[in-house]
């Protein structure tokens, strides 16, 4: 699998005015799904392509955007029967009378043209129902091995419009594929697309491989790999194949996180006993010492503007969350209450971060802000774990190990609501979202 | 490390390691190492010069025996933590003095294996488990044991000796392994 090679964006017109009232409330509590019709985009005439014949590439866009927005649990996608079918006439003019009786509030819609080029040209039209006002109109000009990014993006386009927040469907997810019994388990990286679309092994499995991270501005992961014995993070550039270590010490190193401008990775260094973050330069392949002292400081993350570095540390007894500035001063406690704190993640939007609670024998994903205030639970299950950001901020990865120790991916809406399963081929763990893609 | 990139792709880099480690396998002496004798052995085959390869080429399997020597003599080659502990109890440090006493007899090198159990989150098992083999390191050294003869491994949560989420597993998965890796 290559990455898309060809993806032009061709607008045919701008959306509409911002006037329009069709939005979706994604903060409140007990927000009630928007009905939306998304029925299979037509095609004028039947042309093969090697990504299937433009029908059915139509019937699996409208699949795609169905499975990507009923996902989040903000929108209902109505069955196809509900309403009448449109023809490719009806893209551009579609006869609302029939959506409006199957009680859909939007429509997606859009055709599948093969180009005499070998590319697809994929529409992607969102109408108001109600007030018959096109709210996008856009065609992507994609290859045919990219075919499905045209049904993200155009996802993307209509999560954006109607509920004012940046979408999160044309990424990645990177994450450790695992087999075999737990004692003798192998671990795989592994990528696919944010709806377990194209999976693809990184490694081989031979060594073991923990906690890899997106960088959010270039195709480059980074990981923990135990090749020859040596616990240490990697980086690898996954265009150029190449990689190489992070730091150059002698003992195990782990826990890698990119910066938000993707050039510096910090990470904990562990000798004798004691556990410090450094920060990595990429450019230069300096690491500067940012925490000292006994204790076990380790899961760093940089705030979005680059100024804060939350960790966790058990400098106090047990492990909690700590704040400090991304030059290691000024240390604060932030985690209180029961239990223990751990792997704190910094949300793109800078508001909150998502951290692992662990408390009464159990671990859960939850957020808190980043002065210590408005902790809230989001899962509660066996063992959840190792939470990460949708690029937008407003879904939760995470592990969660059930207690017959199998582990599988799990995201979550930050409100809590909406805990569903990300499938993968094998069993998982230690799932990261990369950035949106360009 | 600036200039260390390698244009190797991970797979292809595990093959080599891979064929690497079975290479250097295949040139090892059909008879390199036997087992030592339970009682003071006047000198362990792995003393003689030019038998054994150097220890990293070669893993803990090569040297099962060596590995039975010291479980004999020690009583076991496992000690066991308490919950989120690093501390050495009584039996631990009986076990450890077995191992010193017989890392003194025998010029093996060993790596000390950190692990901790599941009720922790994947990053502080790591460094828990580090904790655990460096307190296990440190005692040996203390008993004699040079520190270039023992290197120290940790794995975390991610090498279960038993599979399950309960007490009796959970007991059994914090521990610390000391594995004999070779001879110098």
């Amino acid at each position: 699998m290559k990455p898309v090679a060809l993806f032009a964006l061709l607008p045919l017109a701008l959306a509409a005015p911002a006037s329009a009232q069709l939005r979706v409330d994604i903060t409140g509590g007990t927000a009630q799904p928007m009905p939306i019709a998304i029925p299979a985009f037509p095609t004028a005439t039947p042309a093969p392509t090697p990504a299937g014949t433009t029908d059915a590439v139509g019937r699996e866009v409208a699949d795609i955007i169905t499975n990507n927005l009923g996902g989040t649990g903000l929108f209902k996608p109505l069955p196809a029967g509900s309403y009448a079918a449109p023809g490719v006439a009806q893209v551009t003019a579609p006869d609302f009378t029939s959506f409006r009786t199957a009680a859909a509030q939007a429509l997606v819609t859009g055709t599948v043209t093969a180009n005499p080029d070998g590319t697809l040209a994929i529409g992607c039209f969102l109408y108001d129902v109600f007030t018959e006002e096109a709210l996008v109109r856009r065609v992507f000009t994609v290859t045919p091995a990219g075919w499905r990014r045209a049904a993200h993006k155009c996802s993307d386009l209509v999560y954006t419009r109607l509920t004012g927040e940046s979408g999160y469907f044309d990424s990645r997810i990177v994450y450790v594929a695992e087999t075999g019994p737990r004692t003798k388990r192998v671990k795989r990286l592994a990528v696919m697309d944010q709806d377990g679309a194209n999976p693809r092994y990184l490694t081989s499995g031979q060594s073991l491989v923990l906690m890899p991270r997106f960088s959010p501005v270039s195709e480059t992961l980074t990981y923990m790999s135990f090749a020859n014995n040596r616990p240490r993070v990697m980086l690898y550039n996954m265009n150029t194949g190449e990689q190489r270590v992070v730091g150059n010490f002698d003992t195990m190193s782990f826990a890698g996180r990119f910066s938000p401008d993707g050039r510096t990775v910090l990470f904990s260094v562990t000798r004798a006993g004691n556990s410090d973050i450094y920060a990595y330069d990429i450019a230069s392949g300096q690491s500067r010492r940012l925490t000292s002292g006994s204790s076990i400081d380790t899961s760093p993350s940089y705030s979005p503007d680059g100024s804060k570095i939350v960790f966790e540390s058990d400098r106090g007894g047990t492990q909690q969350l700590y704040v400090m500035n991304a030059d290691g001063s000024g240390a604060q406690r932030i985690s209180f209450g029961s239990g223990r704190a751990a792997s704190p993640v910094w949300s793109p939007r800078g508001d909150l971060i998502a951290f692992t609670r662990m408390d009464g024998g159990k671990f859960r994903i939850a957020v808190i802000r980043p002065d210590g205030s408005g902790e809230r639970r989001l899962t509660d299950s066996w063992q959840d774990e190792g939470p990460s950001w949708s690029p937008n901020g407003r879904v939760i990865l995470f592990s969660r190990t059930d207690r017959n120790g199998v582990s599988k991916l799990r995201s979550i809406d930050l409100t809590g609501r909406n805990d569903r399963a990300i499938p993968t081929p094998t069993e998982a763990s230690d799932p990261a979202w990369g950035p949106l893609l360009p | 490390m600036t200039k260390s990139f390698r244009t190797i792709a991970l797979v292809g880099a595990a093959a080599l390691a891979l064929a690497a480690c079975s290479s250097k396998k295949d040139v090892l002496p059909p008879q390199a190492w036997q087992a030592p004798p339970a009682t003071p052995a006047p000198q362990a085959p792995i003393d003689q010069p030019g038998t054994v390869p150097p220890a990293e080429s070669v893993t803990s399997s090569d040297y099962g025996a060596g590995q039975a020597g010291l479980v004999q003599a020690a009583g076991s080659d496992t000690i066991h933590f308490a919950l989120d502990s690093y501390a050495l109890d009584e039996t631990s440090r009986q076990i450890l003095g077995g191992q010193a006493e017989w890392l003194g007899r025998n010029r093996a090198t060993v790596t000390i294996e950190g692990h901790a159990d599941e009720r922790g989150t994947r990053e502080y098992n790591l460094a828990l488990g580090e904790r655990r083999a460096n307190a296990a390191r440190n005692f040996l050294a203390a008993q004699g044991v040079d520190t270039s003869r023992m290197s120290v491994i940790s794995y975390g949560k991610e090498r279960p000796a038993v599979e399950g989420s309960n007490e009796a597993a959970w007991a059994a998965n914090r521990r610390v392994v000391t594995k004999v890796t070779g001879g110098r």
